[in-house]
């Protein structure tokens, strides 16, 4: 396997930027044959099943019939709970199984991008978060509607949340499918049918409070399975980071160049807007800020972003351990390679490749039924995103403009989900052979420049105004989505129209400013009576933002 | 209490300016950060596989990765600790003088 295909392969199941044409080709990179039934896997998978069921059970007797109950686990999330959550919302299997995998194939190089995924944290907290939390009730349309021109604005954001997360959602099907294929051995439209089920359980029946627990666990069992695989890799080198690095570079045949920067991030221009997409992307991610919703005050909002960075952060540097663990003990170990020499299962398997060398069968079965917890928690978090957005958004706001009860609305919101889950799983079968990596460069594009620049100038510039909001966000929108197709992951590799009109894989740098300068020329250029009043009203959503004061 | 009150209040006056000046210094200090770890990769990259010491084969690069995933979980844990003493007291504050 060539290290520009194992690029693209990481590319689809880590979720980073596309930035090269063959990133389009990374799923047909990451298929690769069926394993054998795994029965260990199976079983420990099925204990996961069986309490994350128990638990959206609880959940449902707690009550999900009110609007908070359902978006917001009824709002009282303690902060470490809550962040937690984030953690799990955040660290998905494809970046787990994916970062260890280009570590392994590129050693330094697939460091970048787990500094890449962490930047943007700390962001959200120094900027939108208390705000957000003083401000919002269930979406983050709550906090852009709060002074501005409610129809429009919910519209224009319960779209962007809607588009955000069907793409995500085919994206994570896809790849869980073709992983769950490789770990358990299973069919891929059994795979993508339990995920899809699954999920849809967990959202309709137990709402936010089921999906909260079932995130929490596996952030713990993610966290657990990582830390156990690093002690006993260490354990290998008597402890010793220089030792296993040493090993690894012994080994790989790039030998000390591992150990740097290799190309992988070549050009600047590039390289910036991959910076500014990971930076505002997670900032803008509708299932991400939901989270800011669940806890009772600003407080308990900043505790969650702590222990989430914490977590996160501990998570990520074990993924470099694991990496070099994989060259160190794996690429020796001629038990994982098939007759032609390749890796058993593509790359992407290294990471379970190495919990069988360093914990036995027990390891790989508790480590492929982590994974598989893994996806059910992220893609519950979009589902229930995608749902509140429809129902409270489009729904209860702009199509019954208020008038819908809270009943209704909750029962629309289960329909959502319901809807959300079956044109997904749909979706996930028919995208089966498609090249889908473009998806997440739009999903991160499209967070980053049609919602953040929304949320933070409503929150911090007192003359933003509903047609600036509207207008920047749709530019951002338009910018984002248009850039993506004219690219060379989609124009050139996915539907071969030959050279790109726009050379980069990541529109960031262009959209993201273009989001930020339509909002602000139009609020300027603004001179309508709604315009005044809205800035008028600015005093009162600052006070608000900055002390709490009315917050229910 | 009415709004404007509470808007020309030095307590809330002062609340909202340091918690702007702190999110905004914090940020910048992230991106900062970040970008000249990108532009370093981008433009520099042997720079980052020099060795921390003669005869290792740890780099540069693996020390500067592993502390600017350190430098962001120590911002947020200083905003965090500001806020959680700072900023909280001067609400407490602010709403008892409007009491």
């Amino acid at each position: 396997m060539t290290s520009r295909s194992v690029y693209g392969a990481l590319i689809a199941t880590a979720f980073v930027l596309p930035s090269g044409p063959a990133a389009a080709d990374a799923l047909t990179a990451a298929t690769g044959t069926q394993q054998p039934l795994n029965a260990t896997a199976i079983a420990m998978f099925l204990g996961f099943v069986a309490i994350s069921l128990g638990i959206t059970w609880w959940a449902a007797r707690r009550g999900t019939s009110t609007a908070k109950d359902f978006y917001a686990a009824g709002g009282g999330l303690k902060g470490v709970q809550n962040g937690l959550a984030i953690a799990g919302d955040y660290t998905s299997a494809a970046t787990f199984l994916g970062v260890t995998a280009l570590v392994y194939t590129s050693g330094y190089d697939g460091m970048i991008y787990a500094i890449g995924f962490l930047v943007g944290f700390p962001m959200i907290l120094f900027l939108i978060a208390e705000p957000l939390r003083n401000l919002g009730r269930y979406t983050f349309a709550d906090v852009a509607a709060y002074r501005l021109s409610e129809v429009p604005v919910r519209a224009v954001a319960g779209v962007n949340t809607l588009v955000i997360v069907v793409f995500y959602l085919i994206a994570q099907l896809v790849g869980a499918g073709k992983l769950i294929q490789l770990l358990f051995g299973l069919p891929y439209i059994y795979a993508v049918g339990i995920v899809g089920v699954l999920m849809m359980i967990y959202v309709t029946v137990g709402g936010m409070l089921a999906t909260t627990w079932v995130q929490i666990i596996k952030a713990i069992l993610l966290m657990s399975g990582s830390v156990l695989m690093s002690i006993l890799i260490l354990g290998h080198f008597g402890f010793s980071l220089e030792a296993l690095f040493r090993a690894a570079v012994t080994l790989h045949p790039k030998a000390d160049a591992i150990m740097a920067p290799g190309g992988l991030v070549k050009d600047p221009v590039s390289a910036i807007s991959l910076g500014l997409a990971l930076i505002f992307g997670t900032a803008g991610l509708p299932h991400i800020l939901m989270r800011f919703f669940t806890v009772s005050d600003a407080r308990q909002a900043r505790t969650s972003v702590l222990v989430a960075t914490g977590f996160i952060s501990i998570f990520y540097s074990l993924l470099f351990v694991l990496g070099f663990g994989a060259i160190a003990i794996v690429s020796a170990n001629p038990q994982f390679r098939d007759a032609s020499g390749a890796l058993v299962g593509g790359v992407n398997m290294v990471a379970l490749h190495l919990a069988d060398a360093v914990g036995g069968s027990l390891l790989l079965g508790f480590i492929s039924a982590v994974a598989f917890a893994t996806i059910l928690a992220v893609v519950s978090g979009l589902t229930l995103a995608g749902a509140s957005a429809a129902s409270h958004d489009l729904y209860a706001r702009v199509i019954r403009r208020g008038r819908a009860s809270e009943h209704e609305e909750v029962l629309v919101s289960k329909a959502a989900a319901v809807a959300i889950s079956l044109i997904a799983m749909g979706l996930g079968v028919l995208f089966e052979n498609q090249n889908i990596a473009f998806m997440v460069g739009l999903v991160f594009a499209i967070a980053a420049s049609a919602n953040f620049p929304v949320i933070l100038l409503s929150i911090v510039w007192p003359d933003l105004t509903t047609r600036g909001a509207v207008s920047g966000s749709l530019a951002g929108l338009l910018a984002s989505v248009g850039l993506v197709a004219l690219s060379p992951g989609v124009w050139t590799a996915a539907l071969k129209l030959g050279p790109a009109p726009f050379p980069y894989d990541n529109p960031a740098l262009v959209s993201v400013p273009l989001a930020f300068a339509v909002s602000w020329a139009v609020s300027v250029l603004d001179r309508s009576a709604a315009a005044a009043s809205v800035r008028a009203s600015f005093g009162a959503q600052h006070v608000r933002a900055q002390t709490g004061l009315g917050v229910e | 209490m009415d709004l404007q009150t509470i808007q020309q209040h030095p307590t809330f006056r002062q609340l909202a300016s340091e918690r702007t000046r702190l999110g905004v210094a914090m940020s910048i200090v992230m991106a900062a950060a970040y970008f000249s770890y990108i532009l370093t990769i981008a433009f520099w990259p042997r720079l980052l596989g020099y060795p921390l010491w003669s005869g290792t084969v740890i780099t540069w690069g693996v020390l500067v990765g592993v502390g600017l995933i350190a430098l962001g979980f120590l911002l947020t844990a200083i905003y965090v600790r500001h806020a959680n003493s700072r900023f909280d007291s001067l609400s407490q504050l602010l709403l008892e003088d409007l009491r």
